[in-house]
């Protein structure tokens, strides 16, 4: 039950990413940061601020919103490996900042008030599962409707052609940022969430690790999908628990997996999997 | 004044050495394929630590035990490239990524597994006092790191721009296409710089190692930072990746001397993303080179 | 003739499975205590030692006709040094394997990730982590424990030693970890009590690889002594660096420095280096009259039998908490409630790896200074310090 709380709160992040580099087409090595932030931010704004748990996470996903704004004019201007760089950057300094200056530097902080709402408080796992999930399905809902909106059409656009949709009249710049703003405030949202669980964090949890961590699980469900986001995040997280009794070699057989999942499941384990519910119907399916 | 000064700078060279090392690495595989492979820190590792197990559990003499590793670095290399890059030859530079990812995740339990998790060391190539200029010390190690990277970068220039492989190797990452029309065995040149790459990995971490002790997860940190130098410099210029990582290094040293210790991590990256954002080409590649490039 | 045979045999079986079902009936359940230790990730030098020592206590535990007769059952955990991975191994004990108490964390961080569950499950912790917010404010740890000496005793020791020498002006130097900051927190608290000025406050990561530069600036702002604060490589280094810069001044490390490996790493450098250690290390050198002598000889000969290589301070750490759960399981029976109530009253003048425990309602942790003998690296082997 736990890991399914976890397995909610990763997956928030990554949906947003994987808008982020499956529709939009850019990659970001720096999630955490993002994640650090709502998490810190919320957790200092009600614990030493007092202010209501709802309206802290509000202000972190503002004020992660913020930071994305700041990084993002200039580093979506980059391409490729350069943008990964940057975003890795990005993610490190928020970690140096966290270890650094944050409440109780590397030993991180406790205390942190739970999750409540309208004088009712959620302390057991079982209600952060549902809190959690019901979230992630609110933003999937609406990351559902994005996708098959206008902009999202535009996204795709993008996606296979910056060139192109320039000449179509596309504000290209207006709508990465905007995306990159998105993915922001889910990794940020989940953050909070994150710290309003387990009411202790520090900066450990936020590191380069959990960032590629995320990445994994975005491609690992497939990025062009957003149910893989979902399915990825469910499976990276529930994957070290089945592991538990290799022990010593559960980070090589951890390892081994995803390597051979990459190489083998390219597209994805949605996709795949998809393709072989059809091709099982009979239907053959001419994909593009 | 001056002796603490060069103190921090003599620091700055030694940890940038092998920051541009790391660098190179990169570049080696990236002229070549143009795929970033993020398990370059796990072969500086890999470098330490087999030469730890051929000098002291082995007990093998010095030379035979650096032929030793380089050799082994080399096939690690080799098999890294045959098992896990060569399958996939058309897919997803992202994947590319992904997968090097993953494989250093396979080269850190495998490390562990055999080496457990505790540093290791072995004595300096030569035994002897450091020496002193105006005061501050240089360890007669430090001395071996940095001119065994400028032996490196001497021999990889010879390699690329005097010798037909070398130049084979870069025709590859220009335009694979009409490397093979005149002949080049483009997979072939693939295979040549993960083994080379492995090889300049290992050396870095057989210098280093005396110094600053070798366990099986430093990968990743020297990675990163390796990355930023190759980044600096350009990506794709060997000449680029060593002046990056040395400014890397001796950045850090100096704001932990005179800013904060704490901040000398940050104060690379941020300079790092300063260049990302305004000459993202990095300081000696010009950005008609860099729009040439693809991804 | 042949069906009389299969009959037989059958009726044989079948007595002999009734008969085995009602043995296994009078066997006692084993008693389960669940353990949590940072097998791999950054804090594996802790966890592995501690998951070592549980394993072997387990056996001898058991082969001495286990508690009251009922098996010992330590149902290990690997946290992979991280506070998410601890909190759900630990609801993995508790709900699943529904154990009586859990032994360690490993870290301080993930001590404090778990304090709020164990409260609420209303489940004894005996953390193997050294901080001092895991067991302060007592009213609000009432089911926490700990067993590693506070870090604050360890620089007790070394202000009391430095005061007697003179020494009033030292600079620090500490690692970028919670182990690092809680060492510089204690440092500078404690320091106005001795009469002692920080005049230099330096960082290191955790993996970075040359501390010279952090080092000079000690060296120049005009310290008596030099006190590095962390664990893993970074000791060594700065034992490394501080000698080829021949700094001139006393180099001291906590109490993390207690490892023949860190002497041997750091090889000539080493000569000199002082340091409060637990008595597990010096265990040979103390006194045979010491209470605790006996027990660290027997622990520590029987870890170095069976594993080849020494305990060291950690894996007393969870010496200590599994011993004093035994003897509460023991005594107390196994009850939650009892056996909390048995730590906290009945560890009293306890010898343990540690030190000579004394719990109390106040003092969920129970070693003070004295835990600690101030020891110097020489001739490549311990010596205590008068």
């Amino acid at each position: 039950m736990t890991v399914g709380v976890f397995a909610g709160i990763n997956a928030l992040v990554a949906i947003g990413l994987c808008i982020l580099m499956g529709y939009a087409g850019q990659i970001s090595l720096g999630q955490a940061g993002f994640y650090g932030i709502g998490a810190y931010v919320s957790a200092v704004l009600s614990l030493h601020f007092g202010l209501p748990v709802v309206v802290s996470l509000i202000l972190a996903m503002v004020v992660a919103a913020m930071v994305a704004v700041i990084l993002a004019v200039p580093a979506l201007r980059l391409k490729g490996h350069y943008l990964a760089v940057a975003t890795l950057g990005f993610g490190e300094i928020i970690y140096i900042i966290l270890n650094e200056w944050g409440p109780g530097g590397p030993s991180g902080f406790g205390d942190i008030p739970h999750f409540s709402l309208l004088g009712y408080t959620i302390t057991s796992t079982t209600g952060y599962f549902y809190l959690i999930w019901g979230l992630v399905a609110v933003v999937m809902i609406f990351s559902l409707n994005l996708i098959h909106s206008r902009t999202g059409r535009a996204l795709r656009a993008i996606h296979d052609s910056e060139l192109a949709s320039n000449a179509m009249g596309l504000d290209v710049v207006e709508l990465k940022i905007k995306v990159f703003i998105l993915s922001a405030v889910y990794a940020s949202l989940a953050g909070g969430l994150y710290a309003h669980y387990i009411t202790f964090i520090s900066p450990s949890s936020f590191s380069l690790f959990y960032s590629i961590l995320v990445l994994m699980m975005v491609i690992v469900g497939g990025i062009t999908n957003l149910w893989g986001a979902i399915i990825g995040a469910v499976v990276i997280t529930v994957l070290p628990e089945l592991l538990r009794r290799f022990e010593e070699f559960d980070v090589l057989v951890y390892g081994l997996i995803l390597t051979l999942s990459l190489m083998f499941f390219r597209k994805g384990l949605v996709p795949i999997l998809v393709e072989k519910i059809k091709k099982l119907r009979g239907l053959a399916v001419v994909k593009h | 004044m001056l002796t603490v000064f060069l103190q921090f700078l003599f620091s700055g060279l030694t940890v940038g050495s092998v920051y541009a090392l790391v660098g190179i690495g990169f570049n080696i595989i990236y002229n070549a394929t143009s795929i970033i492979n993020l398990a370059q820190g796990e072969f500086v590792v890999i470098g330490g630590l087999l030469m730890w197990f051929f000098t002291e559990s082995l007990k093998l003499p010095f030379l035979l035990s650096a032929v030793l590793t380089i050799l082994s670095a080399g096939l690690i290399g080799l098999l890294m490239e045959r098992l896990t890059i060569k399958p996939l030859k058309n897919a997803d530079l992202l994947l590319m990524i992904m997968i090097t990812i993953a494989v250093s995740i396979v080269l850190r339990g495998i490390l562990m597994f055999n080496f457990g998790k505790d540093p290791y060391v072995y004595p300096p190539f030569t035994e002897g006092e450091p020496l002193s200029i105006y005061g501050a010390i240089i360890q007669q190690q430090t001395l071996w790191v940095i001119g065994i990277t400028g032996l490196c970068i001497i021999l990889l220039f010879l390699f690329f721009n005097k010798t037909i492989v070398g130049k084979a190797m870069l025709a590859c990452a220009v335009n694979p296409t009409a490397a093979k029309l005149v002949g080049i065995n483009v997979s072939r040149m693939v295979m040549l710089s993960f083994i080379l790459s492995a090889v300049v990995g290992a050396i870095g971490g057989m210098a280093i190692t005396p110094i600053s002790l070798m366990e099986y997860d430093k990968g990743p940190m020297l990675a990163v930072k390796g990355f930023c130098a190759a980044i600096m410099g350009g990506l794709g210029s060997n000449r680029g990746a060593v002046i990056g990582g040395f400014i890397i290094g001796i950045l850090e040293s100096m704001t932990a001397g005179y800013i904060h210790s704490g901040l000398k991590d940050a104060v690379a990256l941020v300079i790092l993303l300063l260049i990302l954002f305004f000459k993202p080409a990095g300081i000696f590649v010009s950005k008609t080179m860099l729009q040439l490039r693809k991804f | 003739m042949k069906k009389v045979r299969k009959n037989f045999l059958v009726v044989c079986v079948v007595v002999l499975s009734i008969f085995l079902m009602f043995v296994n009936a009078y066997a006692k359940e084993p008693y389960k205590i669940g353990a949590l230790f940072a097998v791999t990730g950054a804090a594996s030098f802790l966890g592995e030692p501690e998951k070592n020592t549980a394993i072997m206590l387990q056996e001898q535990i058991n082969k001495d006709g286990g508690i009251n007769g009922h098996p010992l059952e330590i149902i290990i955990e690997d946290t992979k040094s991280d506070e998410t991975q601890a909190v759900l191994s630990a609801k993995k004990l508790l709900e699943k394997d529904n154990v009586l108490v859990i032994i360690g964390p490993s870290t301080t961080g993930e001590s404090m990730a778990l304090v709020p569950i164990m409260n609420n499950a209303k489940t004894p912790l005996i953390s193997c982590a050294a901080g001092a917010p895991i067991t302060q404010p007592v009213k609000e740890r009432y089911w926490i424990f700990k067993t590693p000496q506070y870090d604050l005793s360890a620089v007790e020791a070394i202000y009391t030693y430095m005061k007697n020498k003179g020494i009033d002006k030292v600079g620090i130097i500490t690692i970028s970890t919670g182990f690092g900051d809680a060492g510089k927190k204690a440092l500078h608290e404690m320091a106005p009590k001795y009469g002692i000025t920080i005049v230099s406050d330096e960082r290191y990561g955790p993996k970075d690889s040359d501390m010279t530069t952090q080092l000079t600036k000690i060296k120049a702002s005009g310290a008596q002594a030099v006190i590095n604060w962390s664990v893993g490589p970074g000791q060594v280094i700065v034992t490394k660096n501080w000698q080829a810069l021949k700094m001139g001044i006393p180099l001291y490390q906590s109490h993390g420095w207690g490892s023949k490996k860190n002497i041997e790493l750091a090889g000539k450098a080493a000569e000199g280096v002082i340091a409060p250690l637990g008595r597990l290390v010096v265990w040979d050198k103390i006194p045979d009259k010491h209470p605790q002598k006996a027990l660290l000889k027997k622990y520590t000969q029987d870890y170095e039998a069976r594993y080849k290589s020494e305990p060291g301070t950690f894996g007393g750490h969870a010496y200590d908490s599994i011993m004093m759960v035994a003897e509460a399981l023991k005594k107390a029976g196994p009850d939650k409630k009892m056996i909390r109530d048995y730590l906290e009253t009945k560890i009293q003048k306890w010898p343990g790896t540690g030190g000579i425990f004394n719990m109390s309602p106040g003092d969920h942790c129970g070693l003070d200074k004295d835990a600690f003998e101030m020891v110097v690296v020489n001739n490549g082997d311990w010596e205590i310090l008068k």
